[in-house]
């Protein structure tokens, strides 16, 4: 088949693209190899327009073990122990067909994670929707939901932390983001370089099918009207398989027959194949009538180019054939031998005897084009000064409609639906400031996982936005009492052919990169989706963090609950009253103004390490961060969590009410501890410079501000939950 | 005791399981594969929770009908106590071990919380270490539990107090969203006429340790464990 320009342009690739096709190839591609270079080259495949900038974040530390670049992160977490992380988006497939969007991602993120021979034991998710009025925002809602559901529960994964956000920006595109976190022996961790010319090339899982086809190049590209003719672009879930496919992997993972492996996701064969023969510097010739394929008819190209989930590509040592097959015959799986790898230096494909594709690997990845796109600083916002916006004529009603509204509503419709229990070892469940799940067998020891992101922020200030989206993670884990470790990234922005869009991705980088060197933080793994446009209209920069942190003891992590009447509430961080681009400015004055607040990286790290400190010795039964909302809506939280009032004083300072209670000052911790407690942590505090101050005590049925008045924990809790059972009922 | 636990394709909830008999029997259980033909020599069976081959047609439907089953099947009608968990619930209901069947949950939606629950009896080899009329917290996981038979058989269930375990407020009230499934008669679990076979949804093995929020599931495990030994 001729290769015409209409048909380059179809593959995603421009002019310039293909002339480098044809330099590398010396000769007219076959239309099966201008699809490999076709999904290698795409945005999602290649990160050719982030590739430059995300060089720029730290990750390196003594404790992790492998960082971006494998199929996930990996960190060591003492005793032999490591946890693998990472986070991936399928925002593009959950808009065209949200249950199967969703669930495929979930899959997908597990099997990254579970091919470098861990255990998944947490899933997290991050999702952003448009207006909750939208006419299709409840569609996706349930959609995505049951997806992410209906796929890790099946796989006996506990789905323990999660954000839903909710803003006019994602109504066409929304946002699903699912981290997993998994855990194996640290001298036992399966990488994807394939070694030994000769050895045999593994193909196990479920079969090959049509489905999925280009889905790498369509999460490439914009959205328009037509976007839903792309539904024959999502893949398709099965649960079970992946089930059986994880146990047979960890089982066969226990021996010594694996030399290397990789799951096949994003470009499917193409990719995994590609990846493992050029991170060994080989070649690799399969014959793809040995690929074992759901219907017949199947051309070398679609094959090539199928997204069908569930499947993973192995270099098996060859004296372990025998016993690796009888393991997935165990498990009802294919596995077929359906190559080997080679000294050419050449991906050769055959198929019904003929050659259909012969291409040099090494340059089909290396030579990946890799742009520096144009980009423009972020104009800065001006400082909102809090005089200038308007009290509310009464705090306690303010409180009660902030906690009701769309992003501080509670998100109990949501996680219910999530077996977030499953494997018995969540110690602090959905709700809180971070998950923590025990690990097996290791005395208590536990992971806090948690994800986050200030949209808002990053629009106003990409580099402010970056660094708050890591502070967050950093203070919920510590929030928890945990010690934070490490993050994974998921880099959600619009098309980097516009300037101001680069602009935003450049700052977002720039001060996550402040802010892991700041918190000793690194990143380990992570995943770029870029084009998230309709018609146009980018959505809000939204670089989501997925942090993880370590508890020697998972008994001592504290929730968010208040637990006992009479004890002292504390407020550490220093309270300036910051109203630029709060809830409160939102939600009462429906404006989203002002820079967002501050990040002060040295505050950060001082307060939250005493906070942790004073977790692990015993001294905190309740802790929260201060985030959305500000201070009153973090005690708030801690009330209704724990359906229990609490009294607080005024602060006797100069700052207005509404700003004190509502603005959104980063660094700050709310700490509940026994009333005995209070004077040594306060003297602590001092003697750590870190500013802490009494801002009242628990108890009671309602909560009370001096000066304000009272508001019963039951009335606010009444509103908290309706909002979504509310939406998701609505006709 | 000794005890064993039917582990099939899918089943997710087993080594949860496997933790608690652990602990509650101080040694492990046999994990039994689906494609076994016998059953070892063994005081109980436990049929974990999952999604037994999928679950892609009626929940546990496929799995009735493996070799295993049948075996179950065989030693439970000659004493053996055999316990049914969530999925393990609705596999042996549809092998005929109890009456009625395990529907759709009314909201249509997979149901993770923990729900409160009325102990019907303390007269069985399974409950006998409650009191009558206690309300346990145990965490419900599941798609499908929304138990459901002719009243007849609800009637006869009553009448033989072959009812185990109801859903329920903290405080033992059966209304006010007390039912998280639309179960009739907010049914959690059930016995069969001998009593040597329990069919429950919510998950006493995720109710063992301080850590995992609530500790009463570990009594039903003790009471096995009195009874078998």
């Amino acid at each position: 088949m001729k290769i015409t320009p209409n048909i380059v342009a179809e593959h995603g690739l421009t002019n310039e693209e293909y002339q480098l096709v044809l330099e590398i190839m010396g000769r007219e591609p076959s239309m099966t190899e201008l699809g490999i270079f076709s999904v290698m080259w795409s945005e999602h495949c290649s990160y050719k327009s982030s590739r430059v900038h995300l060089k720029k974040l730290p990750t390196k530390a003594p404790w992790v073990i492998c960082g971006p670049g494998e199929n996930a992160g990996v960190i060591d977490i003492g005793d032999g122990q490591a946890a693998i992380f990472k986070m991936e988006s399928h925002n593009h497939p959950s808009f065209i067909e949200p249950y199967q969007g969703a669930a495929t991602g979930v899959g997908g993120i597990m099997r990254d994670v579970f091919t470098m021979g861990a255990r998944p034991i947490a899933n997290v998710n991050a999702l952003r929707f448009g207006e909750p009025n939208d006419p299709k925002t409840r569609h996706l809602i349930a959609g995505v939901v049951a997806g992410i559901g209906g796929y890790g529960n099946c796989m006996g994964v506990p789905t323990v932390a999660g954000e839903v956000n909710f803003h006019a920006s994602y109504n066409g595109n929304i946002l699903v983001n699912a981290m997993t976190v998994g855990l194996a022996p640290a001298d036992k961790i399966f990488y994807s370089a394939a070694a030994g010319v000769g050895n045999p090339v593994i193909y196990v899982g479920a079969k090959t099918g049509r489905d999925g086809i280009h889905g790498a190049t369509m999460a490439s590209a914009e959205f328009n009207e037509d976007s839903e003719e792309k539904r024959p672009t999502v893949q398709v879930g099965d649960p079970f398989t992946e089930k059986l496919l994880l146990e047979a992997c960890l089982e066969l993972m226990a021996t010594d027959a694996i030399v290397a492996i990789q799951d096949m996701g994003a470009a499917g064969l193409t990719s995994s194949s590609v990846e493992m023969s050029s991170k060994g510097g080989l070649g690799i010739e399969l014959d793809l009538d040995k690929v074992p394929v759901r219907e017949t008819g199947m051309t070398a190209y679609e094959i090539m180019l199928s997204e069908s989930q569930e499947r993973m590509l192995m270099i098996l040592k060859p004296q372990a054939m025998d016993k690796a097959r009888a393991i997935f015959e165990k498990w009802e799986l294919d596995f077929a031998e359906i190559g080997r790898l080679t000294d050419t230096g050449h991906l050769v494909l055959k198929k019904n005897g003929r050659v259909e594709a012969d291409m040099p690997v090494a340059p089909l990845v290396e030579k990946s084009p890799v742009y520096e796109r144009p980009w423009v600083p972020t104009k800065p916002q001006a400082e909102l000064a809090a005089n200038s916006v308007p009290a509310p004529k009464d705090l306690l009603a303010a409180l009660k409609q902030l906690v009701g509204s769309p992003d501080l509503s509670s998100r109990r419709w949501v996680w219910e639906q999530y077996d977030h229990l499953v494997m018995g070892h969540t110690a602090q469940r959905p709700g809180g400031d971070a998950a923590v799940v025990r690990l097996p067998d290791m005395n208590g020891k536990a992971l806090a996982i948690t994800s986050d992101c200030t949209p808002r922020y990053c629009y106003a200030d990409p580099k402010r936005g970056g660094a708050q989206a890591v502070a967050e993670t950093w203070r919920n884990l510590t929030a928890v009492g945990a010690k934070p470790l490490a993050i994974t990234d998921n880099m959600n922005f619009g098309n980097p052919q516009r300037p101001e869009i680069m602009g935003q991705f450049v700052g977002c980088i720039e001060g996550m990169a402040e802010a892991c060197k700041a918190l000793d933080y690194p990143v380990i793994s992570g995943n770029v989706s870029l084009y998230n446009e309709t018609n146009g209209k980018g959505i809000l920069p939204t670089p989501v963090i997925g942090g993880v942190g370590v508890l020697a003891d998972a008994a001592k992590s504290v929730p968010v609950a208040f637990r006992q009447a009479g004890e002292v509430i504390l407020l550490v961080g220093e309270t300036k009253g910051h109203l630029g681009q709060s809830i409160y400015v939102r939600e009462l004055h429906g404006k989203e103004e002002g820079a967002p607040p501050p990040v002060d990286l040295s505050a950060e790290k001082r307060n939250g390490d005493f906070v942790r400190a004073q977790i692990g010795a015993g001294m905190v039964t309740a802790c929260h961060d201060c985030a959305d909302g500000g201070l009153l809506v973090a005690v708030a939280e801690m009330a209704m969590a724990g359906n229990l009032g609490a009294s607080l004083s005024n602060p006797g300072n100069s700052i207005p009410a509404h700003a004190f209670w509502f603005g959104e000052d980063q660094a700050r911790y709310v700490l509940a501890l026994p009333a005995g407690n209070a004077d040594k942590v306060l003297s602590a505090a001092k003697s750590a410079g870190v500013p802490a101050l009494k801002l009242g005590e628990t108890g009671g049925a309602g909560l009370s501000v001096a000066g304000a008045g009272t508001i019963s924990v039951a009335d606010l809790k009444s509103a908290h939950e309706a909002f979504f059972p509310n939406l998701m009922k609505a006709g | 005791m000794k005890a064993a636990i039917v582990v099939f394709p899918g089943s997710n909830r087993e080594r949860d399981a496997e933790a608690a008999l652990t602990q509650v029997m101080g040694k492990k259980p046999i994990m039994v594969w689906h494609r076994d033909t016998e059953l070892p020599d063994v005081d109980l069976v436990l049929v974990p929770g999952g999604f037994s081959y999928g679950d892609y047609l009626r929940c546990g439907a496929i799995a009735a009908h493996s070799p295993i089953l049948r075996e179950v099947k065989a030693r439970s009608e000659k004493g053996m106590a055999v316990i049914g968990i969530c999925n393990g619930f609705q596999i042996i209901t549809e092998a005929g071990l109890l009456p009625g069947v395990l529907l759709r949950n009314a909201s249509l939606k997979f149901v993770c919380r923990n729900v409160g629950l009325k102990v019907e009896t303390s007269q069985s080899l399974f409950t006998s270490r409650y009191e009558q009329g206690q309300v346990l917290s145990i965490p419900v996981a599941h798609h499908d539990g929304n138990y459901f038979a002719d009243e007849r058989t609800l009637d006869e269930l009553e009448a033989n107090g072959q009812v185990a375990f109801r859903y329920c407020g903290p405080n033992g009230e059966m209304g006010n969203g007390a039912n998280p499934n639309g179960s009739a008669r907010n049914i959690a679990g059930i016995f069969n006429r001998t009593k040597n076979v329990l069919g429950m949804m919510p998950h006493p093995e995720n109710a063992i340790e301080t850590l995992q929020g609530s500790t009463d599931g570990k009594a039903l495990f003790q009471s096995m464990v009195e009874a078998l030994s």
